[in-house]
């Protein structure tokens, strides 16, 4: 018995009809947008070779069926042959019969057809929460509306078409002018650092001088520090923690003056700051979550930020 | 036994035929005869009805969500009519203007206290019956499992009225999930989409609480089923009966008397 015996096709083989009656498919499909001629000749392609490829499967139903050895897995039978050159250990690639074949490109090409399927669905899942984020600079009005050295809570809507949900807290210090002289503020946001209640003034709210420009409230208040009521951190003036749970410094925002408005920029946090109002030193870090160290040895648990990479 | 009445030839012909025929080609009845004619042991107690419990607690849930689902919408934009947020002025129609409404909702937000009260009341059995051990400690694990997606139900679920409430104790939440190391600035400004929550929040927690986590917690559930079913109910720790044994056949008295130790032989 050779080795050419067992690659012997039987059965029906492999066979050419399907792939020109997927031309006639084709011609037929391409037919009903140019001309009708062309649908007739798709018809007649698609047909003529559908038949043939229907008689080539059903040929073994049909006819009688050829006297073929039945399919037996390679070098098993080769013992029995020679058993005097027969090797206890099967060369290399021989046993990959069909069906391991078969199996392993059905498992593998479910595996591909499963990714292209998920992995847009799992991308679209996951990214828009860190892509395309809209950031809008916030206009809270003239500076004329900031007194020297008192906050003034300002709330205003951080992205105008998404309404009162995303209305923010600020609390808002005029610290004059710096040595440079340029105007300086003090802009803390009023989400606590701890896990991001709402941080209250601790102080009576002037509510005669309140006023309202468009979307945005000021209020002055008589504070010195500020308190969060859902587990007692506490915070001075400048946003530094006195006590409680926070792990940082309240968040402050960037701010710049247009127009002799004041304009909101971007949110950052802060780990400490040192003096007070125009001269007093921030150590600046990416925005982050609240609960999350930026600073010391506890902030190595979060080495990167989504603000860092969404920017 | 006498020839069968006529009554009898009748139900036959109504019921276990049709039932015949049906499990003749799915196994049903077969099916659900192993599912609830098993051996138990024969000192099981009420302690053993709270797994039962909670599910009959989940299947309120599941139900009556189902059908606040029919009026709820997720939507944070502001409604032309309340002047309100869309989801807390359904929340306010379901609960004010729809007749039993109230009760539905109501049984859905305590329902959750119950069922995650009583999917503690089961562990704590299950763990001083010491019913984890061998061969149960899968059963065990999905326990588990479906706790944690039990708690998930609860946190997806609170944010969905739109209340101060939700909004706040949302954002506690889900700044809570930010601490985790690592990866938990990543995690929470997914869940929130974005540095805070926004009107994304509201469908995505929806999203979540009604398609997603149930299409884990209820194959969970199954599987917990099932190992339960095959495996048996185990004994209480003070026992002297096996676990899932038969019951030994009913002897005559005499014969009984001699299989006591000590007595026998005569």
């Amino acid at each position: 018995m050779s080795d050419t015996s067992h690659d012997t096709p039987h059965g029906s083989g492999p066979s050419l009809w399907p792939i020109a009656f997927a031309i006639g498919v084709a011609c037929l499909l391409v037919g009903l947008v140019i001309s009708w001629i062309l649908v007739v000749i798709g018809v007649v392609i698609a047909v003529a070779f559908g038949v043939l490829w229907a008689r080539d499967v059903t040929r073994d139903v049909r006819g009688e069926v050829p006297q073929v050895e039945p399919e037996t897995r390679a070098v098993a039978d080769e013992p029995s042959v020679s058993t005097t050159t027969a090797t206890p250990t099967e060369p290399l690639g021989t046993s990959y019969t069909r069906s391991r074949f078969l199996e392993a490109s059905t498992i593998g090409l479910g595996a591909a057809i499963g990714a292209v399927v998920t992995l847009p669905v799992l991308g679209f899942t996951v990214l828009p929460s860190f892509t395309n984020l809209e950031e809008h600079d916030a206009d809270l009005g003239p500076l004329e509306n900031f007194p020297e050295g008192q906050y003034v809570i300002a709330t205003f809507l951080s992205n105008p078409a998404a309404g009162e949900v995303s209305r923010r807290t600020t609390f808002v210090r005029n610290n004059g002018m710096t040595d440079a002289g340029e105007p300086s503020f003090t802009i803390l946001y009023s989400r606590c650092v701890h896990l991001g209640c709402p941080v209250q003034p601790n102080g009576p709210i002037d509510e005669e001088a309140a006023k309202k420009v468009k979307n945005v409230e000021l209020r002055p208040v008589l504070a010195q520090s500020f308190g969060c009521p859902c587990h007692g951190g506490l915070y001075d003036a400048e946003g530094n923690r006195r006590a409680g749970p926070p792990v940082r410094s309240m968040d402050r925002y960037t701010y710049s003056i247009k127009n002799g408005h004041l304009v909101l920029g971007e949110l950052y946090s802060v780990g400490n700051v040192s003096g007070t109002g125009a001269t007093a030193q921030i150590s600046r870090y990416p925005w982050s979550v609240p609960g999350t160290h930026v600073d010391g040895v506890e902030a190595w648990l979060y080495p990167i930020v989504p603000s860092q990479v969404t920017g | 036994m006498a020839a069968k009445s006529k009554r009898q030839t009748m139900v036959d012909m109504a019921v276990l035929a049709p039932l015949d025929w049906i499990d003749e080609r799915t196994g049903a009845v077969r099916g659900t005869k192993w599912f609830l004619f098993r051996n138990v042991p024969r000192d099981v107690s009420w302690m053993q009805t709270l797994g039962s419990a909670a599910l009959t607690a989940f299947i309120v849930q599941a139900l009556t969500g189902a059908i606040l689902a029919m009026y709820y919408e997720p939507s944070a934009s502001i409604d032309p009519v309340t002047g309100k947020p869309v989801a807390y002025s359904t929340i306010q129609a379901i609960t004010d203007d729809l007749t039993l409404g109230w009760l539905v909702r109501g049984m859905h937000r305590w329902g959750a206290s119950v069922f995650i009260i009583l999917l503690f009341l089961h562990m704590g059995r299950v763990f001083l019956f010491g019913a984890y051990k061998y061969p149960r400690e899968l059963t065990w694990i999905t326990g588990v499992l479906i706790l944690a997606t039990g708690m998930l139900m609860g946190f997806t679920g609170y944010l969905l009225p739109w209340d101060q409430t939700a909004y706040w104790a949302s954002a506690v939440g889900i700044n809570l999930n930010g601490t985790a190391p690592f990866a938990g600035p990543w995690l929470a400004q997914f869940l929130a989409g974005g540095p805070e929550i926004s009107t994304e929040t509201l469908p995505k927690f929806y999203a979540m609480h009604m398609l997603l986590i149930p299409g884990l917690l209820i194959p969970l559930i199954g599987i917990h089923i099932y190992l339960v079913t095959r495996l048996g109910v185990s004994s209480p720790p003070w026992s002297s009966e096996e676990a899932g044994r038969e019951r030994p056949p009913v002897q005559p008295t005499g014969a009984r008397a001699g299989l006591v130790r000590g007595s026998g032989g005569d």
